[in-house]
């Protein structure tokens, strides 16, 4: 297992070590992962999220070889902005769904941890025919997110980029502490905040003025059970739930990251069938009617007969609700129509809802 | 952080407790259990009048992450429920000795007590645990 430069302040902060996707990050903190959730919504977060990929793409075809590789168009991303888009093999399945950001003579491309070596592999293996450089940068880039209403009031003082001045999905160059690296405005949580990406020899210094700054605030250390449930509530999919190599980006409901105008791309035939003939199955939202929790591999039923299944189930605490995402048939999808979740060996009744749970901050604004 | 351990409960080595009152005697889940699950959010209890045999899966106890199963130390009939655990199953985390207990049943057989650990056994039992690295 891989150890984050930050595993020793984990510690020090009484943080729960766990495995995941090959690191030892902590599952939640001694406030409890319920705190840590509600200090995000309420006041921030900060969360160590190294265990994130990072890729580099250069050269004179690196649009060119995005736009291959990706199901949205690469080129109406601005300078200086980020766009969601998947990558998916030739038969519609998803590899990854990434954030690509459009810098000053190259992209950077942020994808998931437990997919950061195939990710790769991947991308060099596409890259024939083009002049183009792919390069993982995962090791000298330290990924950490500051997220919550709080967010911009902690990090002003700490950077000479002007936050009042960065929109939404915009990203800049600056530092952070006297870190160099990029301050970019998005998150996983559906809150306001930042996601930056650092030099990783300034990690420790980083995340230390950050916890300070923070603290007379109610800045609280965030762990990967609170990151989860903040996620969900904003139904964002999580790799290897929503996603997966035979889930496409049209049954996870993120046909609007895939642009069908921008030209060839890989899977862009598989998607385009499945658009013309529609899907077999769809993601949707549900609340439970009884009560229960509602878990990832859960079956969904309808008539005594499995129909679906959950992808992502929990307690809200946002919302103090038992929530879930499925796949289901498509004549299941609307709001209102009732399913069972099997849970342990009972049926129980629950109701489709509007995605997501909670709005986005970006959505509210 | 230094686990509590009730001195008039006897205990599983699954980390549930009994306190035996007469012929009765109520079953919930130890301070060590709730630190480890963490946050609870739900807890499944059994249906009054239900037999259960000394080691069964009695209750279910859904945290943040994860749903947990509990197994009863004793063999027994169900004679009461704690419906408080439905609107607050934080109380379990609280107060997992007294407001948080799951149910009280009828001792099927009092020779079972025997098999269980005492506070002390206990005691040493979870810093075994703790001493194993349980976080």
């Amino acid at each position: 297992m891989t150890k984050t430069l930050l595993y020793d302040r984990h510690l020090a902060l009484g943080g729960r070590m766990v495995e995941f996707a090959g690191w030892e990050l902590p599952v939640q903190y001694p406030t409890g992962p319920k705190a840590e959730h509600l200090a995000v919504r309420e006041r921030a977060g900060l969360f160590d999220i190294d265990h994130m990929g990072q890729v580099i793409v250069s050269g004179p075809d690196a649009l060119a070889f995005l736009q291959r590789v990706l199901t949205a168009d690469i080129a109406a991303i601005p300078q200086g902005q980020a766009g969601y888009a998947l990558m998916c093999y030739a038969d519609g399945g998803t590899v990854d769904d990434t954030f690509v950001y459009a810098l000053p003579g190259r992209y950077l491309v942020a994808i998931n941890a437990s997919n950061n070596v195939k990710d790769t592999r991947w991308l060099e293996a596409q890259t024939y025919g083009l002049n183009v450089s792919v390069r993982n940068v995962s090791e000298e880039t330290y990924m950490l997110a500051l997220q919550g209403p709080l967010a911009a009031a902690i990090m002003q003082p700490l950077t000479d980029a002007d936050l009042s001045a960065l929109a939404y999905h915009h990203a800049v160059e600056g530092t952070v502490a006297g870190v160099p690296g990029i301050i970019s405005h998005t998150g996983y949580t559906g809150e306001d905040g930042f996601e930056l990406y650092l030099a990783a020899s300034g990690a420790v210094a980083a995340w230390d003025a950050i916890m300070a700054q923070g603290a007379p605030q109610g800045l609280l250390p965030i762990g990967l059970a609170a990151r989860d449930s903040l996620r969900f509530e904003a139904a964002m999919p999580l790799y290897g739930q929503e996603l997966g190599p035979s889930i496409s980006p049209l049954e996870a409901g993120l046909s609007w990251a895939v642009s069908w105008t921008k030209g060839p791309f890989i899977g862009r035939e598989a998607l385009l069938k499945q658009r013309l003939e529609g899907v077999t199955r769809t993601l949707v939202a549900f609340r439970m009617l009884d009560r229960g929790v509602p878990r990832h591999e859960y079956p969904v039923l309808s008539d005594g007969q499995v129909v679906g299944v959950v992808t992502s189930g929990m307690y809200a605490p946002t919302l103090d609700q038992f929530l879930g995402l499925a796949f289901v048939p498509p004549a299941s999808r609307r709001p209102g129509t009732e399913l069972s979740i099997g849970i342990r060996g009972r049926e129980n009744r629950a109701v489709v809802v509007k995605k997501p749970f909670y709005i986005p901050a970006y959505r509210r604004s | 952080m230094a686990t509590s351990i009730s001195p008039d409960c006897l205990y599983t080595e699954s980390h549930e407790w009994i306190r035996v009152d007469g012929d009765q005697a109520y079953a919930g889940i130890t301070d060590y259990a709730q630190d480890q699950l963490s946050d609870i959010v739900y807890v499944e209890l059994p249906e009054v009048g239900a037999s259960y045999a000394k080691g069964d899966n009695f209750a279910v106890v859904e945290s943040v992450k994860a749903a947990s199963d509990c197994y009863l130390g004793l063999s027994g009939e169900i004679v009461e429920i704690n419906e408080e655990l439905e609107g607050q199953p934080e109380v379990v985390n609280s107060d997992p000795y007294g407001a948080g207990w799951f149910v009280r049943l009828a001792i099927a057989d009092a020779a079972e007590l025997g098999t269980l650990m005492t506070p002390a056994e206990y005691a040493e039992f979870v810093a075994k645990a703790e001493a194993e690295g349980g976080h």
